[in-house]
C-alpha cells in the first residue's frame, strides 16, 4: 500500500482519521436529503413526475445553457483577441475583462434592476417624457444578461490559458501545410482549445445552476428560487428535498462531463520542450471593431455596474445611511469569512495531502468525494442543515456554529482544490530528502510541506474568504437571527427595493472581496 | 578483508512498468566508490529508492553499516538509517537558504560549524545566506552533496546527480564530486546511465540489467572481461560475431581470434569485438563492403556488412576516410584476448 509510513505510525492514524471525518461530514447533506425523500414513499414519484417539477428543469437547464453560449461567444473573441492579435492594451483588456469575477451575482442583478427595473433609474427619467412602461426585465432577460455578464469569465480565463499553453508549432505546421490563418483557426486552433472551452463552460453551468442571487432578484424560477421559496412559505420539507436531490443530479451530471473532459485535457494538453512565441496576428482594419466589442462588454459588465452603484452609494449616504449597521454588518462578514476560512483550511489540509501523497482507493475516494461536493448548491447544503439542525442538533441550530458547519461543507472543495495545486508542485523528493536527513513525517510535512506550499496555502485562504464573503443563502437560511452580513444587508434592501441602502455594503462587499483577489493575481504575477 | 558498508540481499520488487527487481544482491565496501550502470528502467533507481527506504522491497534484505534495515521480520524508516542522498533534480529545500539547507539533518550546539565545515568541504564558504533559486546547477549539486554529507551517513547514494548539468559542466563537477568524495573517505553508490562517468567515477563498477547484477568488479574488468553478452554490448561499441572453437582459437568469418575464456574445441560461441580493435582497408576483392560512415569529429565509425550479411563497426581516425559502397578487407588486430560466450542455440 503506502510507502510513506510504517504501518501503523500516529501520523497516518491521524492522517485517516481525519480524511474519513472529512468525507463524512461532506456526504452529510445529501444523506439527509435522500432520508427526507425516503419519508414521502411513493408520493415521490408524484413530485418527481408532476408538471412542476418538469417546468422547473427545463427553465433551469434552458437558463444554464443560454448563458454558456452566451458567456463562450463574448469570451471567445476577447481570450483570442488578448492572446493572439496586436489589439492596442491587450494586458489592460484582459485585466479588465476578468474583473466582473468580484461581483456577486445578487449585486449584479440588484444593479441591473435598480436602473432597469419598473422602480429603477431609467424609469424616474423616463416618466415625465410620459413613459409608463420599460420592456420587461424580469425573468429570464434579466437572469440572463445578469449572469452572462458575470460568469463569462470564468472562459475567458480558461480559453486565454489554453491558448496561451498551445504549442505554437501546431499553427506554424498548419500555415506551412497551405492554411490560411482562417481556417487554421477552424481546424486547429479550435480543436486545441476544446478542452480548456469545455472546463469553462461547465464552470459557468455550475455557476448558473448553483446561482440563488440573480435568479431571485430576477423572480426566474429555477431550482434554487423554488426551494427557497418553499423554504420560507409552506416549508414542505419532504417536496423540498426531493427538488433539491434532483438539482445536485443536475450539478453532478455536468460535473461528471467537466471530469471526463478534464481526463481528456491532460491528454491533449502536453507538448515538450521550449515554447516559442506564437505568431501574432496583424488585425489592421479590424482592429476597431475589435476594440469597440471589448468596450462595450467591459463598459457592460464593469464600467457601468460600479458607476450605477456609486450613484446609489452617493444618493443613500445622504437619505438612508445608518453607518453603525453597516460597520457591524462588515465586521460579521469579515469574522465570519476568517473563522470559516481557518477551519476549511484546516479541514482541507489532509485530505489535500493524502489525495497528492497516498495512492490507494481510499485516497481516490476521499479526492472524489471532496470534488463532487462542488456540485452542492449553497441552498442545498443550506436546507440541509436547517433540516438537520431542528431535528437532531438543536443546541447549534440558529447559532454561529452550524453557519460555520454549512461554510464547512459549501467550501471545503475550494480549498481542497488549492491545496492539491500547490502540494502538486512540490517534488516527492524534497520530502523524501528531508526523511533521509533524520526527520519524521510529521516532522517533515511541518518543517518542509507547510512551509514550502506556505503561498499555496495562503491563496486557498484568501479564495475561501472571497467566497464565503460573497456567500449568500447559507448565511441567509443558517444565520442566526438578527445576524447580518454585507450580503445579508444587501439582500433585505433590494427585496424592498431600497436600492440606495444596497449600495454601501454592497460596494464594501465589493472593496474587501478585491482585496484577497488582488493578492492572488499578483502573486500569480511573480 | 575489507569490512561491507551495504549488503543487499536477494531484492524483489514487482511493477506493474519498469524498474522491477529480480532478486538483486549486491554488496558495497567501505570507502568506496561503487558506480552503478544500467540502461533506463533496469531497477537502478528503485534500488535506490529501497536502500533509503522510500520504499519497500517484497522480498529480500538490505543491512547498511553492519544493521539490518530490511528483512522479513524488520523495516527501518527513513529518518534511522544513516543514509544519504543526492537526488537527480538535487531537491534542495526552497524556502530554506544554502546554510538552513545544510543544518536540517545536523543536530547540536555546534551545527554552525560543522555547516561551515561542510561549505568549505565543498568549495561554497561564501554562500550560506545565498537562496537555491539564486544558485547556478553545479552549485546545488554542492550544496546538495553537502546537505547529504553533513549528518555523516554510512553510505551516501547518488541518482544520476549530474544529468541536469550541461556537458561543460559536467566534466569539471564530477571532477570536484569525485575529489569531495575522496576527501571525505565516504563510502558512496553513484548511479549513472553515461560508461564514461561510471568508468571515471568508479572504484568499482556494477552493471545491472532486467532487476539483477549481471557484473561487478574493477572499471578495466567490466570494460575488458565483460562477463556476460549483455555486459559486453552495454559497455563500449560492440558487435557479437559469431565463430567455431577450433583448436587454434575461435574461427570467425574475419579470421582467427584468441578469446579468454575455458570453451572447448568444438563449441559455437559468440565473441565481442569492439569497434576500436576492427581496422579496415580498400581491398577491390574483398566481399565486405563499407554501408556509411558516421563523423563523430574525432573519429570516423564506419558501418560494415560482411559477406554473410552481418554487420560490424569500424572505429578509425578522422583523417581515414573511405567511400561508402567501398570493398574493404577486415582485419582483427586486438592485442589482447576478446571476450566470448557459448551460443546455446
Amino acid at each position: 500500500m503506502s510507502f510513506f509510513f510504517r504501518k501503523t505510525s500516529p501520523a497516518k492514524v491521524v492522517l485517516w482519521l481525519t480524511g474519513a471525518l472529512v468525507a463524512s461530514l461532506l456526504l452529510l447533506p445529501i444523506g439527509y436529503l435522500l432520508l427526507r425523500a425516503s419519508e414521502a414513499g411513493d408520493s415521490i414519484w408524484n413530485i418527481l413526475f408532476s408538471s412542476r417539477t418538469a417546468r422547473i428543469l427545463l427553465k433551469t437547464v434552458y437558463l444554464a445553457v443560454a448563458v454558456t453560449v452566451g458567456s463562450a461567444l463574448v469570451a471567445i473573441p476577447i481570450a483570442w483577441l488578448t492572446v493572439r492579435t496586436d489589439l492596442p492594451m491587450r494586458r489592460l483588456w484582459a485585466i479588465l475583462t476578468t474583473l466582473p469575477l468580484v461581483v456577486p451575482s445578487y449585486v449584479g442583478a440588484y444593479l441591473f434592476i435598480s436602473v432597469l427595473g419598473p422602480r429603477g433609474i431609467l424609469q424616474q427619467w423616463l416618466e415625465p417624457l410620459g413613459v409608463q412602461r420599460l420592456p420587461k426585465l424580469y425573468g429570464f432577460p434579466g437572469a440572463f444578461v445578469v449572469l452572462t455578464l458575470l460568469s463569462y469569465p470564468y472562459i475567458l480565463t480558461t480559453t486565454r490559458v489554453a491558448l496561451m499553453r498551445m504549442n505554437p508549432a501546431l499553427e506554424e505546421a498548419s500555415r506551412n501545410l497551405g492554411n490560411g490563418p482562417w481556417s487554421t483557426f477552424w481546424r486547429v486552433t479550435l480543436p486545441q482549445l476544446r478542452p480548456g472551452l469545455a472546463a469553462g463552460g461547465l464552470l459557468v453551468a455550475l455557476y448558473v445552476l448553483r446561482d440563488f442571487g440573480a435568479v431571485s432578484f430576477m423572480r426566474y424560477s429555477t431550482f434554487t428560487r423554488v426551494l427557497y421559496i418553499q423554504y420560507q412559505s409552506s416549508f414542505d420539507r419532504t417536496g423540498a428535498a426531493v427538488l433539491a436531490l434532483v438539482l445536485i443530479l443536475l450539478t453532478l451530471f455536468v460535473l461528471l462531463i467537466e471530469i471526463l473532459t478534464r481526463g481528456r485535457a491532460k491528454y491533449y494538453g502536453g507538448h515538450v520542450g521550449a515554447v516559442g512565441n506564437p505568431m501574432e496576428m496583424q488585425l489592421g482594419h479590424w482592429r476597431w471593431p475589435s476594440l469597440l466589442f471589448c468596450a462595450i462588454v467591459v463598459i457592460l459588465s464593469l464600467v457601468l455596474p460600479a458607476s450605477i452603484l456609486v450613484y446609489w452609494f452617493l444618493r443613500g449616504i445622504s437619505v438612508t445611511m445608518t453607518f453603525p449597521s453597516l460597520w457591524l454588518s462588515a465586521w460579521n462578514s469579515v469574522v465570519a469569512s476568517g473563522l470559516a476560512s481557518g477551519l476549511v483550511l484546516m479541514a482541507a489540509v489532509p485530505v489535500a495531502w493524502l489525495s497528492v501523497r497516498q495512492k490507494g482507493r481510499f485516497a481516490m475516494l476521499l479526492e472524489r468525494i471532496s470534488y463532487s461536493a462542488f456540485a452542492l448548491p449553497g441552498i442545498v447544503v443550506a436546507l440541509a442543515l436547517v433540516f438537520f439542525g431542528a431535528n437532531y442538533a438543536n443546541p447549534i441550530y440558529q447559532t454561529v456554529y452550524l453557519l460555520l458547519f454549512g461554510y464547512l461543507i459549501m467550501f471545503l472543495p475550494q480549498a481542497v482544490g488549492a491545496l492539491r495545486t500547490s502540494f502538486l508542485q512540490i517534488s516527492p523528493s524534497i520530502e523524501q530528502a528531508a526523511r533521509t536527513l533524520g526527520k519524521n513525517p510529521l516532522n517533515v510535512f511541518r518543517t518542509i510541506t507547510v512551509p514550502v506550499s506556505r503561498p499555496g496555502i495562503a491563496a486557498g485562504f484568501a479564495l475561501v474568504f472571497l467566497t464565503v464573503m460573497k456567500e449568500l443563502p447559507i448565511t441567509l437560511i443558517l444565520g442566526p437571527l438578527g445576524f447580518s452580513t454585507l450580503a445579508t444587508s444587501v439582500w433585505s434592501a433590494v427585496e424592498e427595493a431600497m436600492f440606495g441602502a444596497a449600495a454601501a455594503p454592497a460596494l464594501l462587499l465589493i472593496l474587501l472581496s478585491s482585496v484577497p483577489m488582488a493578492l492572488i493575481a499578483l502573486r500569480e504575477r511573480v | 578483508m575489507s569490512e561491507i558498508a551495504v549488503r543487499c540481499e536477494g531484492l524483489m520488487k514487482t511493477f506493474a512498468e519498469a524498474g522491477a527487481l529480480n532478486g538483486l544482491s549486491l554488496d558495497v565496501v567501505k570507502g568506496e566508490i561503487l558506480a552503478l550502470i544500467g540502461p533506463s528502467g533496469c531497477g537502478k533507481t528503485t534500488l535506490l529508492r529501497l536502500i533509503t527506504g522510500v520504499s519497500k522491497p517484497d522480498a529480500g534484505s538490505i543491512e547498511v553499516g553492519g544493521r539490518v534495515m530490511v528483512s522479513p521480520e524488520k523495516f527501518v524508516p527513513p529518518e534511522f538509517r544513516r543514509v544519504g542522498m543526492v537526488f537527480q533534480n538535487y531537491a534542495l529545500f526552497p524556502h530554506l537558504n544554502v546554510a538552513a539547507n545544510i543544518a536540517y539533518g545536523l543536530h547540536g550546539a555546534d551545527r554552525g560549524d560543522q555547516v561551515s565545515a561542510m561549505l568549505q568541504l565543498v568549495g561554497l564558504s561564501g554562500y550560506a545566506d545565498r537562496m537555491p533559486n539564486e544558485l547556478s546547477g553545479g552549485e546545488q549539486q554542492r550544496v546538495a552533496l553537502a546537505r547529504a554529507m553533513g549528518p555523516r551517513p554510512d553510505v551516501l547514494l547518488l541518482d544520476e546527480p549530474f544529468s541536469n548539468l550541461d556537458s561543460g559542466q559536467r566534466v569539471h563537477v564530477r571532477n570536484e564530486v569525485r575529489a569531495i568524495l575522496r576527501m571525505s573517505g565516504a563510502t558512496a553508490i553513484f548511479v549513472t546511465h553515461h560508461q564514461e562517468e561510471a568508468l571515471f567515477m568508479g572504484d568499482r563498477i556494477a552493471v545491472q540489467h532486467q532487476g539483477s547484477i549481471q557484473q561487478v568488479g574493477n572499471p578495466g574488468d567490466v570494460f575488458g572481461n565483460p562477463a556476460t553478452r549483455f555486459v559486453a554490448t552495454f559497455m563500449g561499441e560492440t558487435d557479437l560475431l559469431p565463430g567455431e572453437v577450433t583448436a587454434e582459437g575461435v574461427q570467425t568469418e574475419i579470421g582467427l581470434l584468441q578469446s579468454t575464456r575455458p570453451v572447448k574445441v568444438g563449441d559455437q560461441v559468440e565473441v565481442a569485438v569492439r569497434a576500436d580493435d576492427v581496422r579496415i582497408a580498400p581491398d577491390p576483392t574483398s566481399g565486405a563492403i563499407v554501408l556509411t560512415r558516421e563523423y563523430r569529429g574525432m573519429v570516423n565509425v564506419y558501418r560494415i556488412r560482411l559477406p554473410s550479411g552481418r554487420f560490424i563497426h569500424s572505429l578509425q581516425r578522422h583523417t581515414v576516410r573511405i567511400a561508402p559502397a567501398t570493398p574493404v578487407r577486415v582485419l582483427m588486430d586486438p592485442g589482447h584476448e576478446l571476450a566470448c560466450f557459448i551460443n546455446s542455440n
